[in-house]
């Protein structure tokens, strides 16, 4: 068997390799290396600069630079300033940050404390969602270890330099993973978010200067010292550097977490590392950015991955799910489970998110139950960039993204089920029949008898027929007939 | 243990761990067995064969540690487990059951033979 190895581990490192619950293993790693290179060997101004030419850019989706975020929070003054860690994975189909937290908790400690050192902040907050236990455990047991081995605390390697980390705890609010929410709701608020600027770097949490970083940023930090900006900005495209996780599922074989070099393409991801598509079935999309993301196409399957051309394609890197779709898949369907998922998750705060999302998403339900018209089709798309231009936050600014980007790609579907009244893959209930063959049929009643709610009528050994209007379309019948006499139409 | 006060001991500390007496990594002449135990792991039943290896390994006489990692990134094998034999490279073994975990004891770790569901290495790691 050949085995191709395009998967690179520097995130994922740890993962899998070491007992999380023992700091002993990671320093064994050469943990903590990087904070003593830092404290020992560079200014703060020098470690932002190594940062900045590692060419890092945020993993948390938006992709703003690093390096540069350090820098604006240190020229920040303050009495006391904050770094926090973002650690309210929220996408459905994602768990790249949980499975960090759980593996290698270490490594973001390690990293929030060099952040601390570069911006000149002696308090770290990890901001996680209570839906995590593990993850919270774990980092509880790293946290008192560190302190005992004295990495975290008061005058650390005997340096003066002091900086401590706290839990804060979310309660799975989507909207909560946005920085300007996220600090709300760790100061006790609802969790909301506000209009930037100011920015949390100017005034974040309880109103001083705060770096928020995602989980996946922070755990990359170590290597970037230990194995130099250098090495880093080797790896990757020409505007991304590293390497990502991203967390494949849905439709294909080898769901996993994986670790790939910015730039590989999508074909590389789908069908060498995962193993092609599940039962040999046709690849039709990719969704990645979660619900804030849109779908790349067989089109896209020779774009390399990387912030820029993901965004040109319509969707966006997003934390980091993949979410992979195949010829079963309907995209109006999968366009409007997005926006069912965004409808819930609207904080309400501002109404285009709040009122526009619910009315898109109830066009969405009127072309999937076969009651939409062609007009119905134009207002999907003004009312979709409507919201998007209006919103406050990130979230309601991308809300639209799976329909725009599945109308982009797929209309042709989005016409079916308005003009023909189809749904090529089955899925949308309202849109297919079961119909009883007369040829086929012999009258065995085997379906009258498996339908849960006697939809079918017909005599022993008389053709027998499917009332639609009682029909609840659950297949029992085509399932249980043995002359093939029941299609779908 | 106390603290660590100096970048130097932080590295006479690496060292011991790594391969000095106070070997944690790999001692030579152990097999370690690491299970991935992260919530998809625990979710597919990595605790009873976590528990299954530690006592049946210790039933058995072989001389082995047994020990929690997080994920191996492997979601569609759960639960997986990682066998090091002393002197060999580490083995990654998926859909580990009782039944399974019972024959990687008797026929790979105490006969060397080969069991089915190797999962081969897709990735480099950094060091």
């Amino acid at each position: 068997m050949e085995i191709n190895k395009n998967q690179i581990r520097i995130v994922l490192r740890n993962c899998g390799v070491i007992d999380p619950e023992d700091i002993r293993e990671y320093i064994a790693r050469d943990g903590y290396s990087a904070l003593a290179k830092v404290l020992f060997e560079m200014t703060p101004e020098r470690a932002i600069q190594e940062v900045i030419d590692s060419g890092i850019r945020g993993r948390g989706g938006g992709g703003f630079p690093t390096g540069l975020k350090w820098k604006i929070a240190r020229s920040n003054h303050a009495d006391q300033k904050y770094v926090v860690c973002n650690a309210d994975e929220g996408d459905p189909g994602a768990f790249m940050d949980r499975s960090v937290l759980e593996g290698d908790p270490h490594s973001v400690l390690e990293a929030m404390a060099i952040c601390g050192y570069c911006i000149g902040s002696t308090k770290g907050l990890i901001y996680i969602r209570a839906e995590y236990p593990l993850a919270i455990e774990r980092l509880k047991i790293a946290i008192g270890q560190a302190r005992e081995y004295g990495m975290l605390g008061n005058k650390i390697f005997n340096k003066d330099f002091d900086f401590d980390i706290e839990l804060r705890y979310g309660a799975g609010a989507f909207v909560c993973g946005e920085e300007t929410a996220l600090i709300h709701s760790m100061e006790g608020k609802r969790g909301e978010p506000t209009v930037k600027p100011p920015f949390p770097a100017e005034s974040g949490y309880l109103g001083k200067p705060t770096n928020v970083n995602n989980v996946e940023t922070f755990a990359s930090i170590p290597v970037i010292f230990n194995k130099g900006a250098g090495w880093f900005n080797k790896i990757g495209s020409e505007k991304s550097k590293g390497t990502k996780v991203f967390a494949l599922a849905g439709k294909i074989n080898n769901v996993g977490l994986i670790e790939v070099p910015m730039g590989i393409t999508l074909r590389e991801v789908i069908y060498d590392i995962g193993g092609g598509i599940r039962d040999g079935k046709e690849f039709k999309a990719v969704q990645t950015g979660g619900p804030s993301g849109g779908c790349l196409t067989k089109k896209h399957l020779d774009t390399p991955i990387d912030y820029d051309n993901l965004i040109a394609a319509g969707s966006m890197m997003g934390s980091g799910g993949m979410i992979v779709m195949d010829e079963d898949d309907c995209m109006v369907a999968i366009a409007k489970f997005y926006l069912e998922f965004t409808v819930e998750e609207s904080c309400g705060k501002c109404s285009p998110c709040r009122i526009g999302n619910k009315r898109l998403y109830e066009i969405l339900e009127k072309i999937t139950k076969g009651a939409g018209t062609m007009e119905d089709i134009d207002n999907l798309r003004n009312l979709g960039k409507v919201i998007k231009d209006t919103s406050l936050c990130g979230l309601g600014q991308t809300s639209p993204n799976p329909v725009l980007s599945t109308m982009d790609s797929f209309m042709e579907e989005y016409v079916e089920h308005v003009i023909d009244k189809k749904c090529r893959a089955g899925v949308c209930k309202s849109l297919m029949q079961y119909i009883i063959d007369a040829e086929n049929c012999v009258g065995c009643t085997a379906c009258a008898r498996n339908c849960p709610v006697n939809a079918i009528t017909g005599e022993r050994k008389q053709v027998h027929l499917i009332n639609q209007s009682i029909c609840i379309k659950c297949g029992a019948c085509y399932e249980k007939c043995k002359f093939n006499a029941i299609s779908i139409k | 243990m106390g603290k660590i006060n100096s970048p130097a001991e932080l590295k006479k500390m690496q060292e011991e761990l790594k391969d000095g007496n106070n070997c944690i990594v790999r001692p030579k002449d152990k097999v370690v067995i690491k299970v991935a135990y992260a919530t998809c792991g625990i979710a597919s039943g990595a605790t009873e064969v976590m528990n299954y290896m530690s006592v049946e390994l210790e039933k058995r006489n072989v001389d082995a540690i047994v020990k929690k990692t997080g994920c191996m990134g492997y979601c569609y094998a759960e639960p997986t487990i990682e066998v090091s034999l002393p002197g060999k490279d580490p083995v990654v073994f998926g859909y580990v059951d009782i039944k399974k975990a019972d024959q990687i004891i008797e026929r790979y770790i105490r006969n060397n033979e080969l069991v089915e569901g190797v999962i081969p290495v897709n990735y480099h790691n950094i060091d």
